[in-house]
C-alpha cells in the first residue's frame, strides 16, 4: 500500500472516519461532508460500536436466557464469572441500593472491552476488505473508501459513553441530595464560609467538569496512541513482522485495562454522587 | 476526529444498551447466581445438620443398646429367679403329693387290715363257735347263744 500513496496519507486514510451527510443533493459521504459541520455521521464508529453493543447483549441474553441454577454450562460459567466479577466491583465501591449500576457498570466493561479489542484486527484487513467492497461493489476508488473500525479511538464514542455517566452523576446528585443539597456541595466546599462561594464554586465546577472530560479522554488517548503505533509499525515494511506481536501482547493489557478503568470510574463516580455529606 | 452528530447516535445507543441489560441481561443472570449460591448454603446446612443427626443417632443407638442390655440382663436375672421359684414350688408339691400319696397309702393299708381284721374276728366267732359246739357235744341253738358269740367277737 506505501507503494502507491506516501506514508503520511496511509496514515491519515487509517484515522479518517467514514463519514456520512445529508447536503442539498441528497447523503453525501466523505470529503463531500467536510463542510457539514456538526450533522455529520461517523458510519463506521456506529455501525461497528452498535453492533458490537448487539454481539454484547445477544451473547449474554442467550446465556440469561438458559440460565440455570443448577450446574451451568460452560458458557453460563464464563457469564457468570464476568457478572460476578462485576458485582464485586460495585458491591465493594458502592454502597447504596441502586438497581442501575451494576447492569451499566456491565455494559461499559464488556462493550468498551469488545471495541477495544478490534484494535487487535490487523490495521490493513478490515479497512482493505471495505475498500475492495467500495471499489467492486459501489465503483468507488478505494482509496476514498475510509473504515476506523475501532470505535474507542473515535472521540464522538468515548464522549458520548462520559456523557451518559455524566448526566447519571447529575441526575443522581439531585435525586440524592436534592436541588439545594447538590448546590451546596458545588458552592460550601472545600471553604464553609459565604465570601468562598464564587471560588468554591469554580473549584468544584472544575472537579466535577473534570470527570465526564477525562474519562473521555482516556479511553480515547490509549486507544488512540495504541492504534496510531500499530499504524506506524505497518508502515515499516519487512520490520512489522517482528514489531506488531510484541505491541499487540502489550497492547491486549491496555484493551483491557482501559475497559476496567472506564467501568471502575463510573461506579467511583455514582458513588460519590450517592454520598451525602 | 471532529465531535458531531455521532456523539447523539453513540449517546442514543449506550442509553438503549444499558437499558436492555438492565431489564434483561442482568436480573435473571444475578437471580441465577445467587439462586444458586443460597443452593449452596443450604446444602451445606443440610449436609452439616445431617452430620449431627447422624451422631446424635448413634449416640441413641449406643444409648438404647446399653439399655436393652441392661434390660435383657435383667429379664434373665428374673427368669433365673422365676425358674428357682417354679422348681422350689414344684418340688415342695411333690413332696406334699407324696405325703398325701404316702397317707393315703396308710389309711388304705389301715382299713384293709380294719377289714381282714374283723374277717378273721368273724371266722375265729365261727370257729370258735364250731369249737364250743364240738366241746358241748350238743346243739346249741346258735339263734340262742348268739349274744355270747357277739360278745366273744367283740373282746377278739
Amino acid at each position: 500500500m506505501a507503494s502507491e500513496i506516501t506514508t503520511s496519507e496511509y496514515i491519515k486514510h487509517h484515522l479518517t472516519n467514514a463519514t456520512m451527510c445529508s447536503t442539498d443533493q441528497g447523503i453525501a459521504f466523505n470529503k463531500a461532508c467536510a463542510d457539514a459541520g456538526f450533522w455529520a455521521w461517523h458510519v463506521d464508529t456506529l455501525a461497528w460500536s452498535i453492533g458490537l453493543g448487539i454481539l454484547f447483549l445477544w451473547l449474554f441474553r442467550s446465556a440469561a436466557k438458559k440460565a440455570t441454577t443448577g450446574v451451568p454450562g460452560k458458557w453460563q460459567a464464563f457469564v457468570e464469572i464476568v457478572i460476578e466479577f462485576v458485582n464485586d466491583n460495585v458491591r465493594d465501591s458502592f454502597h447504596g441500593r441502586n438497581n442501575l449500576i451494576a447492569p451499566l457498570a456491565l455494559t461499559i466493561f464488556v462493550w468498551v472491552f469488545l471495541m477495544n479489542l478490534m484494535d487487535l484486527v490487523p490495521v490493513d484487513v478490515l479497512p482493505w476488505l471495505a475498500g475492495q467492497i467500495g471499489h467492486y461493489g459501489f465503483g468507488m476508488d478505494p482509496h476514498d473508501v475510509y473504515m476506523k473500525v475501532v470505535p474507542t479511538t473515535d472521540l464522538n464514542l468515548t464522549l458520548a459513553l462520559a456523557l451518559g455517566v455524566f448526566f447519571l452523576i447529575l441526575f443522581y446528585s439531585i435525586k440524592v441530595k436534592g436541588v439545594g443539597g447538590f448546590t451546596k456541595e458545588l458552592t460550601m466546599q472545600p471553604f464553609n464560609h459565604w465570601a468562598f462561594i464564587p471560588v468554591n464554586f469554580i473549584l468544584e465546577s472544575v472537579t466535577l467538569l473534570a470527570r465526564p472530560f477525562s474519562l473521555a479522554l482516556r479511553l480515547f488517548g490509549n486507544l488512540y496512541a495504541g492504534e496510531l503505533i500499530f499504524i506506524l509499525i505497518a508502515t515499516l515494511g519487512l520490520w512489522q513482522l517482528p514489531l506488531h506481536f510484541p505491541w499487540a501482547v502489550f497492547h491486549i493489557l491496555v484493551i483491557v485495562l482501559q475497559a476496567f478503568i472506564f467501568m471502575m470510574l463510573t461506579i467511583v463516580y455514582l458513588s460519590l454522587a450517592h454520598e451525602d455529606h | 476526529m471532529n465531535i458531531n452528530a455521532t456523539l447523539i447516535g453513540q449517546l442514543i445507543a449506550f442509553a438503549v444498551f444499558v437499558w436492555f441489560c438492565m431489564k434483561y441481561v442482568w436480573p435473571p443472570l444475578l437471580a441465577a447466581i445467587e439462586e444458586r449460591q443460597k443452593k449452596i448454603a443450604d446444602g451445606l446446612e443440610a449436609s452439616d445438620r445431617a452430620e449431627k443427626d447422624l451422631e446424635l443417632a448413634q449416640q441413641k443407638a449406643t444409648e438404647k443398646l446399653k439399655e436393652a442390655k441392661a434390660q435383657a440382663a435383667e429379664i434373665i436375672e428374673q427368669a433365673k429367679k422365676r425358674a428357682n421359684q417354679l422348681v422350689d414350688e414344684e418340688t415342695q408339691r411333690g413332696h406334699a403329693e407324696r405325703e398325701k400319696i404316702i397317707t393315703q397309702g396308710y389309711a388304705e393299708i389301715e382299713a384293709e387290715r380294719n377289714r381282714a381284721k374283723e374277717e378273721l374276728r368273724k371266722q375265729v366267732a365261727a370257729l370258735a363257735v364250731a369249737g364250743a359246739q364240738q366241746i358241748l357235744q350238743r346243739e346249741i341253738d346258735a339263734q340262742a347263744q348268739n349274744d355270747i358269740v357277739e360278745k366273744l367277737v367283740a373282746e377278739l
